[in-house]
């Protein structure tokens, strides 16, 4: 995956934050393309705040963001009268659907905005991206009366309307049954495989990172900066952490029954 | 509650009663509670009846006693004699992390007053680029270039014509047969009943149409937006345009901007032949006055700048009501309670506005002599 000379996605020395507090600094991370790079963390480290400088809702405190080599302004993504296509698609933790509009209209409405070939080919394009995430024969159905997990997936196809590059993810499995959710990782390494695209997920859930994530980023809310980098089951081993290793261990709790026996503890 | 606690080497030894801990004398015993003179406590021991079932109550007067207990060298106090289970939830409460503070929240007056001062301000540029978006982006649009769906045009055009068309129709009508009684009663008294006509003639194109119009229209419409592009904001629909490059101020905004701008003028012709025609039958069921000399009275009471004023008046008006509750809706936070605020913001800052920028035109206007 790795190994190109310019990493698809480059972020140096970046500090995030919210008016001028900064959450996390001095994040610097070259994803590759092809790969699947989660961004972990405790609650409230930053990491959506990370996901939101990246896709430009926000912007960095200090640092640059590339895509390519490029800034998003030079990649296309401005808000001024001439912008292009962005160089990602994104998925959002609700799915942020547009709800006036049926599936088949979510999808076709960024072919619509960006490009300028014939409409008609549009609707073909559109459905066949609802096929791709399982949703053939639902393109007339309007997102209130879809599952959760029929949402995420329809999110995904409208993520992946325009064909980007990079694909970010925020928190894809939160509100999802197991089943759906081991559903949606197995569509995504899919994507990744079969359209070569880097995928960049914010993610709490360790069954997911394990089975999905070549690599990952660790932003610790206590320190305010990254501490550990590197695939998950390494980290799970050897990070410099101990926070990081007792993390990504955490996959279930054991309890022991409680005695009437004694023991000190200390206040 | 008395608490039984003597003194036991270089500690303490707590007797639990029968009962375990009642919090409220728990609470009043700890309050009371006299130390021995000592230089301080290295451990606690507890006797507790042999069948002792301890609830939240025991475990929450324990941390606090221990968290009171003076401590020998700064050391921890060691508790002696709970049971496991007991000991592990006071261990979970003594090390739980504690949640990160909230930012300290300025207090006095005057760091109130700056702060809201700062709020609003940033408002109004926030506004004022609003605006400049719209205007800027306006030629795209009149070109067919800018990033609108077609569906969403017709939606608001529908939605700010054709359906508020009743209940503009209704206020107008009631405000002209309003202003007609009003003026029957005073200027038949002077035997000028027929200037009625010149009343309800002027006072409704020149003022009442346009204003009422947009009233209506903001409680209606400005309000629908408002609420629609809050609702959006909350479900991250809006972050979903602009992560793909559709500005929400060109998707959204700018078609309710033309849509009250042009439809407002319109609305305004309708209102003011709405409020004629109230006018117009109070006059001839009250006053005796014919259909032709009313219609005649107001033809020639109405100059043509009066009709100019209240068109422009009408054109102004719509695009504030329209701008107003898109921004209420953009500026709005993500929970359902944010929507509720942002319609009735919208609202109230259109109604104000509106009321502001008309007594604007009746200064310029004088200003001017029209």
């Amino acid at each position: 995956m790795a190994g190109q000379d310019t990493p698809r996605i480059a972020l140096k020395d970046v500090d995030i934050g919210y008016r001028g507090k900064p959450v996390q600094s001095g994040i610097s991370v070259d994803i590759a393309a092809g790969e699947v790079f989660a961004i972990v963390g405790d609650s409230g480290s930053g990491k959506s705040t990370l996901l939101k400088n990246m896709v430009g809702l926000l912007t960095p405190l200090k640092g640059s963001i590339r895509f390519d080599g490029k800034t998003l302004t030079e990649a296309g993504r401005t808000n001024d009268g001439g912008n292009g296509p962005p160089p990602f698609g994104i998925l959002f933790q609700g799915g942020a659907l547009w709800s006036s509009m049926t599936l088949l209209e979510n999808v076709m409405m960024p072919m619509e905005m960006h490009s300028h070939g014939d409409p008609a080919g549009y609707e073909m394009l559109a459905r066949f991206k609802l096929a791709l995430v399982g949703l053939a024969g639902h393109e007339e159905r309007y997102p209130a009366s879809l599952s959760g997990g029929m949402r995420k997936r329809a999110a995904l196809a409208r993520a992946l309307a325009l064909d980007p590059a990079v694909l970010f993810l925020d928190e894809p499995s939160a509100g999802l049954d197991p089943l759906s959710s081991r559903r949606l990782d197995e569509l995504v390494l899919s994507l990744r495989d079969g359209l070569g695209i880097t995928v960049v997920l914010v993610t709490h859930e360790l069954e997911s990172l394990y089975s999905i994530a070549d690599r990952m980023l660790f932003l610790d809310g206590e320190v305010h900066r990254p501490t550990a980098l590197g695939p998950p089951a390494e980290l799970a081993r050897n990070a410099d952490s101990d926070k990081v290793r007792e993390f990504l261990s955490r996959r279930g709790i054991s309890s022991s029954p409680s005695s009437s026996s004694s023991q000190e503890v200390h206040s | 509650m008395n608490l039984d606690l003597k003194r036991e080497d270089d500690g303490l030894v707590l007797s639990v009663p029968d009962g375990g801990m009642d919090p409220a004398g728990a609470t009043k015993a700890l309050d009371g509670l006299s130390l021995p003179d000592t230089d301080g406590i290295s451990r606690l021991r507890i006797e507790a009846p042999e069948n002792w079932k301890w609830g939240t109550g025991d475990a929450a007067f324990l941390a606090a006693l221990l968290q009171r207990l003076p401590k020998k060298d700064g050391d921890p106090v060691a508790l002696e004699g709970v049971p496991k289970d007991l000991a592990k939830l006071l261990e979970l409460a003594r090390t739980a992390p504690a949640a990160k503070e909230a930012p300290q929240k300025p207090t006095g007056l005057r760091k109130h007053l700056g702060l809201w001062a700062l709020g609003e301000w940033a408002e109004i540029r926030a506004m004022l680029t609003l605006i400049g978006e719209v205007v800027l982006r306006l030629p795209r649009f009149l070109t067919g270039r800018a990033m609108v769906r077609r569906n969403e045009v017709i939606d608001v055009l529908a939605e700010s014509s054709v359906r508020a068309l009743a209940i503009v129709g209704i206020v107008n009508l009631l405000m002209g047969s309003i202003l007609a009684f009003v003026g029957a009663v005073q200027l038949k008294a002077f035997g000028a009943g027929l200037y009625v006509a010149d009343l309800v003639g002027i006072a409704s194109v020149r003022e009442l149409a346009p204003v009422m119009t947009a009233i209506v229209l903001a409680g209606r419409t400005g309000a629908s937006f408002a609420a629609r592009i809050a609702t959006m904001q909350g479900n991250e629909e809006i972050d979903a345009l602009t992560t793909l490059g559709v500005p929400p101020e060109e998707f959204l905004v700018l078609p309710r901007v033309v849509a009250l701008s042009l439809l407002m003028p319109l609305l305004y012709v309708y209102a003011c032949a709405l409020s004629l025609i109230g006018g117009l039958l109070v006059a001839t069921t009250m006053m005796d006055l014919t259909a032709t000399a009313y219609m005649v009275e107001t033809q020639g009471a109405i100059k043509s700048a009066n009709f100019v004023i209240g068109g422009l008046k009408a054109f102004v008006f719509g695009a504030m009501v329209a701008l107003i509750g898109c921004r209420c809706g953009l500026r709005a936070g993500r929970s359902a309670a944010d929507v509720g605020q942002a319609t009735t913001a919208a609202v109230v800052n259109a109604i104000v506005a509106i009321i502001a920028v008309d007594a604007l035109f009746a200064v310029c206007a004088n200003a001017l002599g029209v």
